[in-house]
């Protein structure tokens, strides 16, 4: 039950604060902030589960919801589910308190849109009926859509319409696919049924699964994103406002990442292992190709943008490399750079509100003028660039421990984007923060609030830092009864 | 009995539907154009309640009454709309009224 | 609670939250007391640590903190081990890193980010800790990656000077190609053998990986290029003279003292590794007999103080390079050691030198300064002696083990030991070829200045003095660790070999003597053929490397980056844009707006569809 709170809470919060803001322009915020943070009271309970997790979901709830066409209102949590359930709640705070200051207008439904993205994310993290997934997939696209069309920068219709197409399109691929595959189970035994448990055990022949296993990696992929489908997201980032940028990095892809190990793997076992070699390729072509574009842009959000898309690149060669380590180190990727992507964001989301430009080379020798900022975003540049203790070397380094079993040359070429990380990270700080102090004055340092968030977020990724234990319990049985699917016994068996 | 014979009532249905559809074609004036469009509704029920009557079935009269009932509700949000669209742009030419130009 | 490893690293780390919660709030006194004195403390901790195993070499203490991360199989435990390798380490570290805090109390007085530079120097000491106490790879690596942090932090310290922070960035990521390469040997290593445990991997790879087997081989050139890149060797030694933009005492602790060493350890550490792939132990003597003579030459070209320092840094690494590519581990380890204390003594005399004289760089705007900096002259003195090897220093010892043991090897060991004895009569010139210069002859400028001094930079610059001078009569314990049968062959050299060794450094001497402290020859005068000239250039740059980097890899990727800028996938979805705009274009024109052309057309479709229909 406690995930349908979660939901009902985020969904009745976006109403409530749309509504009050007739009442008073302070309102949405605190009753945004308040719900979000009330949403996440039941992980708690549910997290107290936590210590003897099987391979069975921890909660579940399933009711029918239009039963002549088998389609069930059933979600359930797992410890996969579970970890992104809380990295949204998270950084929903996070994002609540970045758009604090900076969101002015139609403030009541700017709250009422992020919470509905919240609750979609949640939705779709929890659903383990197909066609609920799909409902949820586009119920987080359509507020978020919004949020970068209405309260977005100069360019922001171009950008919010590209998002939209990409995802809408793929989203249709994806749809088509889910469809495609209740008609073969239905075929197969006369049961109309859209229940993930069902339709893992469908047999599929090998066209057809291969063609319905594209159109979920296409979906996925475009969300994560990953070379070719990924020129959405630096538009969508530059323009979408801070907070929208927060969790579009910060939670958004990683529903992307979730897709693929949740439903392509296991759903389709034979025609993904068929596929690795061509994921794997397309995940160091991520990693190598966007960080390069990451060094010629002088838009930092931008820049900040591709450098995402890099780093997503080792989710998606963790999770092909189809063993525990790979996909354990895929899972702290998806946490940490969720973390260290929203910080960076955020912090470029705040050199934009006291500057009033995202140019790099109009910026630089801004540590004078305010240390705090400087050091906060030099701790979120290290931690980009994969430094051991902070959680997104773990990540980086257990996805490449997992592959190089695979394939050596997929992990070695994959590594050298960890130097190009450090050219990156290393030229954004200081063009950013060194070098001679230029119209610096009237650049405020950190306040407070902001602070706080920051601080929260460096705690975060020092813990998955130094006690990456503590989130790997959580995944390790999800992804453990994933591997051990009798489907993916198989398949891993006549891979090696 | 002497009937009507079907042709004729069907000859009249096709005469009613041409000038309601040359009406709506040629004219410039959009309450013109809606009385058009009513006489063409009016036909296509003509031939509906000729049809009922020439197989002895009920339904060609069940058709036209909901024809009827389109056509009253037609012309009550219809005439709504023109006197809004007098009130903004104080014409009723639907030449003029062209919005929608690509 | 003392005996406890794992407060060793974590006294410095205590020491960095400290002055960085309190962000620069601290008064500057506080800020000293807490910077120096947690590395204090540390010393002294590592003295009650280390007293048992130099009494005892074989002596071994490990202690597990917590289970850092596991997955499956893979487990890799936050676990420390101290031998005798690391005890030696960790009283290197700790010792000269105090004396350094010390001295940079009285350095950075007048410096306002004094507390932030304590900060980042105590995490450096803290890493390094880690570095060297670690058990297993993947925590060696945390301590390796912290200290090329740290390091990145310290040169770029003036952040305000745009080439500071280049120098910076250039140091981070030349090591961290190295770092990579280093990475990508430990995923080797842990997917052949199972573990990252250094002691489960050495066994492991001794009774699985046969002598010369592939696998050793890659996973030691791995290791390899993580070494070089650290230490500063051929092919990554570009980073270090760039790295002197730091403030003088970081050069001391972090780009001398400490490490730039790592290298050396960590292949020390993994000697059984290398010992199963012979081809690469010899290939890490070549580089650093290559390294050891590159940067000797250039040493002799440079005009800026610590810029020699620097490259006679990264020729001495190259000398410990050459003691572990003939298996003389201890002998490598014993020069580590030394070098520390001479090199640091170089530096912060160096530092003093500087100071004194306005933050001026150039020797050759400098001269007969030997009356008004006495400390820094006495200290450049007697850490030129041990550098050059000048026998009985400390340096001599260390370095003639190193050499005594190429010589003992076959093949190639006659060549090996020649190359380290011209490198070390280029040491003797290069040397004193700054002593003279500074030290001696005409005063050039700067007429009046004092010394910058006081207890805080005069004490350490004693200490590590007496060191310099003495240090050669400690024996670090390292036999039981490399299992030595190393002999110590001193019986069968002959006394004409050692005549050679102990003749070259004072015929180097002699010779910078000739050049510039008599100035009967003139380095001028050879720079008027044409050749010389050349040369000098040359070597002046380095061997042209960074011109060589900068044409091979900055400019084409900086070229590749802006010729693709706006990302040609996203023009491919341009194009698909722009063709239904297109299409869009065409098909407005029908959309007229007019609601009587509309009917017309709907019209005319039907009748068209009509009459096709009967004609059909």
């Amino acid at each position: 039950m406690s995930i349908l709170w979660i939901l009902l809470i985020l969904f009745v919060g976006g109403v409530v604060a749309w509504i009050s803001e007739a009442i008073n322009k302070q309102l949405p915020r605190w009753l945004a902030l308040s719900s979000v943070i009330l949403a996440m009271l039941p992980l708690v309970s549910l997290m107290d589960g936590g210590d003897d997790i099987s391979s069975a979901w921890l909660s579940s709830l399933n009711t029918a919801w239009i039963p002549s066409l088998g389609i069930q209102f059933s979600l359930a949590v797992d410890g996969l589910s579970l970890l992104l359930i809380g990295l949204t709640g998270f950084l929903g705070i996070i994002s609540i308190a970045s758009a604090w200051e900076e969101i002015n207008s139609r403030v009541g439904f700017f709250y009422f849109n992020l919470l509905w993205t919240l609750a979609g994310v949640v939705g779709v993290f929890t659903a383990v009926d197909l066609f609920l997934f799909f409902f949820f997939w586009e119920v987080m696209l359509i507020p978020m859509y919004f949020i970068i069309a209405i309260w977005g920068h100069e360019n922001r219709k171009y950008a919010a319409t590209k998002f939209f197409l990409f995802t809408q399109a793929t989203g249709m691929l994806l749809l088509m696919s889910l469809l495609g595959l209740a008609y073969f189970n239905w075929k197969a035994t006369g049961v109309l049924s859209f229940a993930y448990e069902d339709l893992l055990a469908v047999d599929l022949a090998g066209d057809v699964e291969r063609w319905l296993m594209l159109g979920f990696f296409v979906a996925f992929a475009t969300k994560l994103p990953s070379v070719p489908f990924h020129s959405w997201l630096p538009d969508a980032h530059s323009q979408a406002p801070t907070a929208g940028s927060v969790l579009l990095a910060g939670v958004l892809l990683k529903t992307g990442a979730y897709g693929l190990i949740r439903f392509t793997l296991p759903l389709f076992p034979n025609a993904s292992s068929e596929f690795t070699p061509v994921a794997l390729t397309l995940a160091v072509i991520s990693i190598l190709y966007c960080a390069k574009l990451a060094l010629a842009q002088t838009d930092l959000k931008r820049l900040i943008a591709y450098t995402s898309v890099s780093h997503m690149g080792f989710v998606l060669l963790g999770i092909y490399a189809w063993n525990l380590i790979g996909l354990q180190g895929a899972v702290m990727t998806m946490l940490a750079h969720g973390l260290s992507a929203a910080a960076l964001f955020s912090l470029a989301g705040g050199l934009q509100g006291r500057l009033h430009t995202r140019d790099l080379r109009k910026m630089g020798g801004f540590w004078l003028a305010s240390p705090k900022m400087a050091v906060t975003a030099m701790f979120f540049s290290i931690a980009a660039l994969g430094m051991p203790g902070l959680g997104n070397f773990v990540g980086e380094f257990l996805s490449l421990l997992g592959v190089f079993s695979v394939s050596v040359s997929a992990a070695a070429i994959a590594a050298l984007g960890m130097i190009l990380a450090a050219v990156y990270s290393l030229w954004v700080m200081q063009a950013v923060f060194q070098g001679e102090s230029t119209a610096t004055s009237g650049l405020q340092d950190l306040n407070r609030r902001e602070m706080l968030a920051y601080g929260a977020m460096m705690f975060g990724l020092l813990v998955m830092g130094f006690f990456p234990n503590l989130f790997l319990v959580f995944s390790d049985s999800a992804i453990s009864g994933l591997l051990s699917l009798d489907q993916l016994v198989a398949v891993a068996k006549g891979r090696w | 009995m002497n009937e009507i014979p079907l042709e004729a009532g069907l000859l009249l249905a096709t005469i009613l539907f041409a000038i309601g559809l040359l009406g709506v074609m040629t004219r410039r004036n959009i309450v013109f154009v809606l009385m058009s469009l009513e006489i063409m509704l009016n036909s296509a029920g003509l031939a509906f309640v000729l049809a009922g009557a020439r197989w002895g079935s009920a339904d060609g009269q069940i058709m036209f009454l909901m024809i009827l009932t389109l056509a009253a509700s037609e012309v009550a949000v219809g005439l709504g709309l023109i006197i809004q669209m007098y009130k903004k742009f104080k014409t009723v030419d639907i030449d003029v009224l062209s919005a929608l130009k690509g | 609670m003392f005996d406890s490893l794992g407060l060793l690293p974590f006294l410095p780390f205590l020491g960095f939250l400290i002055l960085f919660l309190s962000g620069g709030g601290l008064p500057r006194r506080i800020v000293a007391v807490v910077g120096a004195g947690s590395i204090g403390l540390a010393f002294l901790q590592a003295l009650l640590l280390a007293l048992p195993v130099i009494e005892n070499d074989s002596l071994v203490s490990q202690q597990v903190i917590y289970s850092w991360m596991s997955v499956g199989e893979f487990e890799s435990k936050f676990g420390l081990y101290l031998d005798g390798l690391s005890s030696v380490m960790i009283l290197v570290i700790t010792g000269v890193g105090f004396l350094i805090h010390l001295y940079s109390t009285g350095f950075m007085r007048d410096d306002p980010s004094y507390s932030r530079f304590f900060a980042i120097m105590n995490l450096f000491v803290s890493s390094m800790l880690v570095l060297v106490l670690a058990d297993n790879l993947l925590l060696l690596y945390l301590g390796w990656e912290g200290v090329g942090l740290c390091s990145y932090l310290l040169i770029g310290f003036w952040y305000s000077n745009p080439s500071n922070g280049y120098a910076a960035r250039k140091a981070f990521v030349t090591t961290r190609v190295g770092d990579t390469s280093m990475a990508i040997g430990l995923l080797l290593l842990f997917t052949q053998l199972g573990s990252l445990n250094i002691e489960e991997l050495m066994n492991g790879a001794e009774t699985q990986w046969g002598l010369g087997s592939g696998y050793a081989v890659a996973a030691s050139l791995l290791l390899l290029g993580g070494a070089v890149g650290k230490s500063a060797q051929l092919p990554l030694q570009t980073w270090l003279p760039d790295a002197m933009a730091g403030p003088t005492p970081i050069s001391a602790l972090i780009h001398a003292a400490t490490m730039v060493t790592a290298g050396v350890y960590l292949i020390a550490r993994t000697h059984t590794l290398f010992e199963l792939a012979p081809d690469v132990q010899l290939l890490v003597a070549f580089i650093g007999l290559a390294t050891l003579l590159m940067a000797g030459f250039t040493a002799m070209t440079q005009r800026d103080i610590k810029r020699i320092l620097a490259y006679s840094t990264i020729s001495q690494i190259g000398y410990m390079f050459l003691g572990l590519g003939v298996g003389a581990w201890s002998a490598s380890v014993f020069h580590l050691m030394t070098h520390a204390f001479f090199k640091a003594l170089l530096f912060l005399a160096a530092g003093t030198v500087i100071l004194s004289l306005h933050h001026e760089h150039d020797i050759f705007k400098m001269g007969g300064k030997r009356k008004q900096l006495p400390i820094a002259f006495a200290s450049f003195m007697i850490g030129s002696l041990a550098l050059a090897a000048f026998p009985f220093t400390s340096g001599y010892f260390s370095k003639d083990e190193i050499l005594l043991a190429a010589l003992a090897i076959e093949g190639p060991g006659l060549w090996l030991w020649i190359g380290g004895v011209v490198g070390a009569f280029f040491t003797g010139i290069y040397s004193f070829r700054l002593v003279f210069v500074v030290f001696f002859g005409e005063s050039a400028d700067h007429h009046d200045d004092k010394e910058v001094t006081g207890f805080t930079m005069a004490f350490p610059l004693m200490v590590l003095m007496v060191f310099a001078l003495l240090g050669g009569f400690i024996h670090p314990p390292t036999d039981f660790v490399f299992s030595v049968e190393e002999a110590h062959s001193e019986h069968s050299v002959s006394t004409l070999i050692h005549a050679i060794m102990i003749a070259v450094p004072l015929a180097g001497i002699g010779v910078s003597y000739l050049f510039y402290g008599a100035r009967l020859w003139s380095a001028d005068r050879l720079l008027e053929y044409s050749l010389a000239k050349k040369l000098h250039g040359y070597w002046f740059s380095g061997w042209g490397f960074d011109a060589l980097y900068r044409g091979l890899f900055i400019k084409p990727l900086l070229g590749l980056a802006d010729l693709n800028r706006r990302d040609f996938i996203d023009s491919i979805v341009a194009t698909i844009v722009a063709v239904s705009e297109a299409g869009n274009g065409l098909l407005v024109r029908f959309q007229s707006g007019s609601l009587r052309w509309y009917v017309l057309s709907v019209v005319g479709g039907v009748a068209i569809l009509l009459t096709l229909g009967g004609l059909l």
